[in-house]
């Protein structure tokens, strides 16, 4: 791990490539995220973020829609890789 | 010769369940595979359709369950937990689960977890094609060796691979000694408070639950295998436990992780991608789909496209099927049953071909409708309207996700009410239901269609429009209101998948309108039909003469409130029958204005005032729902209390608005 600050992932700005170091609100907001491929250790890219309403990322190969109020609780380290698809 | 029957192994009927994640293509494997032998129910006790077919190929009998689509087998939703019940309480031989090729790791998450289960599963690799036209390649067999279970490479919507799916299924069920498969372990700072826990639960977990799945289960903090160890475990050894898993909160985030480097490991050698990530058709159009201010205007249009597509095409041939195909088989019903009693004529013209008759003129509107909806759904359109529409929805305390049941609305309330299962929380889903009868529901919509016409001529498409967008004010109104007050301080997380754009299956899209449609004729032969007999026998007995009927009677003992909204008892008799079915206002229109020739439209501009009109449209559009939907309401929140509470909001609304709308017209000119 390096030593890069973690930021919430709703301040990336689309393009931006980053990876999820941890998810804080709770075993049920995690492990629903985990289903769908956001867990700790993956590597995402913003695909939208407009400032305001939700923020689409990708990760797996899968698009996820998240509401600005649970990207705040997604902490990410941002990377200048591309994700793993 | 009659033979005796087959030795008993082969003659078993295998159990075998069908899992997936959502959007793999899951149900048109189970179409094809059990063919016509579907049969639809429920889960016992829950509100989740469960569908099961049968199949037989050579010597091998499945009993297949289609299990929800879902993400993981954590109980966050109503359809996890039904599967993972079904998994674990119903002993399946074998799990087909079905994996999305192209984007296969975070499909294997599920198997990681079918796996910890013991349950034999043989993974089905669907959509190879979708992955091949993305650059991905992946060796079937390769990831088999890995994974250490069969590995079937199957293209659902071309029908390959089934049978070599089914085989292998057979085979599986017929040996399952040789099961073998790697197996997820928990990272290793955890693995000693694991160990401590199996421990702990040892010798208290009931069957048929498995004491070390249940101890994992508990480090991610499962709520409902957390509630059921407290009952388990008692008094005296759960606080030891909870002290435990208190200390190790953060373990859920690490065994989420562990699954995924697991997954990493089984995929390494069978997966290659292309050096360079290609931007995909998907992420290209989703530039535009999402984007705050074009994701708008494209889903403003895409709507206006279908109701303006609704009102050009198929409005007029349910006009040309009112006046000349229904009122000729008025005017023959008349002249063959002159020699009858006159009660009989009448029956047959005014009560069922000028009421359930006339409803059946909109089939050509719904199925437009329907089949507009389909191909939204289907191309995957629909889920980047719930992302555009997400932050306007959080004004109603909603999120994205509640527009796609509220959009369903539009169609009929009673799927939207349904729909409202999409939402995980339980607040969320009863505002969302709370709300979806107030949107205007195809029926309502085309007796707006059908009455603006008539009514303000030219002008019919302005004011309709008008009175769509009032009614979804007084929605977002209602909505802002519950939110700030009975669901003060309720936050729900939106979480959604937007899946792959892809290409309409035609067969999906005619499946959907043809059930759709067909459910309304059969409302219309049926619910409608017997209404509109009633209507009819309240308007036409005791004397023959409607000013004298029951129905009279009853509109006027309701006079003095139709008066406030300048309505005369027939049409306060009008929105009472569309309590049944809002169809039948057009039924009962019909029935009690029909005496004119040349259609309902003619007759209504001649005696309805335009201030009148208005009134009784907004209360139209706005008044408590149907039947069908009320007894859905009931069904969905479980509540009595709440259905009523909302009903009597909705009265109060649609009264309301009925005299605002009435005398701020007379106020603004129009004709009282």
């Amino acid at each position: 791990m390096s030593d890069r600050p973690l930021v919430p992932l709703e301040q990336l700005a689309p393009g931006a490539h980053a990876i999820v170091r941890d998810i804080r609100g709770g075993a049920d907001f995690s492990g629903r995220l985990a289903g769908m491929g956001l867990a700790k250790g993956a590597r995402i890219e913003i695909l939208q973020n407009a400032g305001r309403g939700p923020v689409l990322v990708r990760t797996h190969e899968t698009r996820i829609a998240l509401g600005r109020g649970e990207a705040l609780k997604i902490l990410v380290e941002e990377t200048s890789d591309e994700p793993d698809a | 010769m009659n033979r005796m029957p087959e030795p008993a192994q082969q003659e078993r009927m295998l159990l075998v369940g069908l899992a997936g994640q959502p959007n793999v293509g899951k149900s048109t494997l189970f179409n094809l595979l059990t063919g016509l032998s579907q049969h639809v129910g429920n889960w016992p006790g829950k509100t989740v359709e469960r569908k099961e077919g049968t199949l037989a190929h050579n010597k091998t009998r499945m009993r297949l369950v289609d299990l929800p689509g879902i993400y993981s087998l954590t109980a966050h939703s109503l359809e996890e937990q039904v599967a993972r019940d079904f998994i674990i309480q119903e002993h399946p031989d074998i799990i087909v689960m079905v994996a999305d090729a192209s984007s296969l790791e975070r499909n294997l998450y599920l198997l990681a977890e079918l796996l910890i289960l013991h349950v034999p599963v043989v993974l089905a690799l669907n959509m190879l094609d979708v992955a091949e036209a993305q650059g991905i390649q992946i060796e079937a067999h390769v990831l088999e060796a890995a994974l250490g279970l069969s590995v079937v490479p199957i293209v659902a919507t071309r029908n390959q691979g089934l049978a070599e799916l089914v085989a292998a299924t057979g085979h599986l069920a017929s040996n399952p000694d040789t099961f073998h498969p790697a197996r997820p372990q928990i990272a290793a700072p955890h693995r000693q408070v694991l160990e401590q826990l199996k421990e702990m639960v040892a010798g208290q977990v009931p069957a048929p639950f498995d004491p070390d799945w249940v101890a994992l289960k508990l480090l991610e903090g499962d709520a409902e295998i957390t509630r059921k160890a407290k009952g388990w475990a008692g008094k005296l050894v759960w606080p030891g436990i909870e002290v435990l898993l208190r200390a190790h909160e953060d373990a859920v985030l690490d065994i989420a992780s562990g699954r995924y480097e697991w997954i990493g490991r089984m995929v390494r050698a069978a997966v290659t991608r292309p050096r360079f990530g290609q931007v995909s058709l998907t992420d290209k159009l989703d530039r535009f789909a999402v984007h705050p201010l074009w994701g708008l205007v494209i889903l403003f249009s895409v709507f206006a496209a279908v109701f303006w597509l609704t009102f050009t095409l198929a409005v007029p041939l349910q006009e040309w099927l009112d006046v000349t195909v229904i009122g000729q088989a008025r005017e023959a019903a008349r002249h063959l049953l002159a020699d009858e009693p006159g009660w009989l004529a009448a029956l047959v013209a005014e009560g069922i071909l000028g009421g359930a008759g006339l409803v059946l003129t909109f089939l050509p509107v719904l199925a437009l409708f329907f089949g507009a909806l389909a191909l939204l759904e289907d191309t995957g359109y629909l889920a980047r309207s719930a992302y555009v529409m997400d932050r306007f929805m959080h004004a109603l305390g909603l999120h994205g996700k509640s527009f796609l049941p509220l959009f369903l609305g539009f169609g009929c309330n009673v799927p939207a009410v349904m729909g409202a299962r999409v939402i995980e929380s339980r607040s969320g889903r009863l505002l969302t239901i709370l709300l979806a009868p107030l949107v205007p529901c195809s029926a309502r919509l085309v007796v707006l269609a059908f009455l603006t016409p008539a009514f303000f001529g030219t002008a019919a498409l302005p004011v309709a429009l008008a009175l769509v967008v009032l009614n979804l004010l007084v929605l977002a109104l209602v909505g802002i209101m519950l939110n700030q007050t009975l669901f003060r301080g309720q936050h729900m997380a939106f979480i959604m998948e937007l899946p792959l754009y892809h290409m309409p299956n035609a067969r999906a899209i005619g499946a959907f309108v043809w059930n759709n449609t067909w459910a309304f004729a059969r409302k219309a032969g049926s619910f409608i039909l017997l209404a509109s007999v009633v209507v009819w026998a309240l308007s036409y007995f005791p004397t023959g003469t409607l000013e004298q009927s029951y129905l009279a009677r009853i509109g006027q003992t309701l006079a003095p409130l139709g008066g406030l909204m300048g309505m005369d008892w027939r049409m306060l008799v009008a929105l009472i029958a569309g309590f049944v079915a809002k169809e039948n206002v057009i039924a009962t229109l019909g029935i009690l204005y029909g005496q004119g020739g040349g259609g309902l439209a003619h007759t209504l501009a001649a005696q309805v005032t335009p201030a009148s009109a208005l009134a009784f449209l907004t209360v139209t559009l706005l008044f408590i729902p149907c039947l069908a939907t009320v007894a859905v309401m009931r069904q969905e929140t479980g509540s009595w209390r709440w259905t009523l509470f909302d009903v009597a909001l909705l009265l109060a609304i649609a009264l309301g608005a009925g005299i605002l709308v009435y005398h701020g017209a007379i106020f603004l000119g129009m004709r009282g």
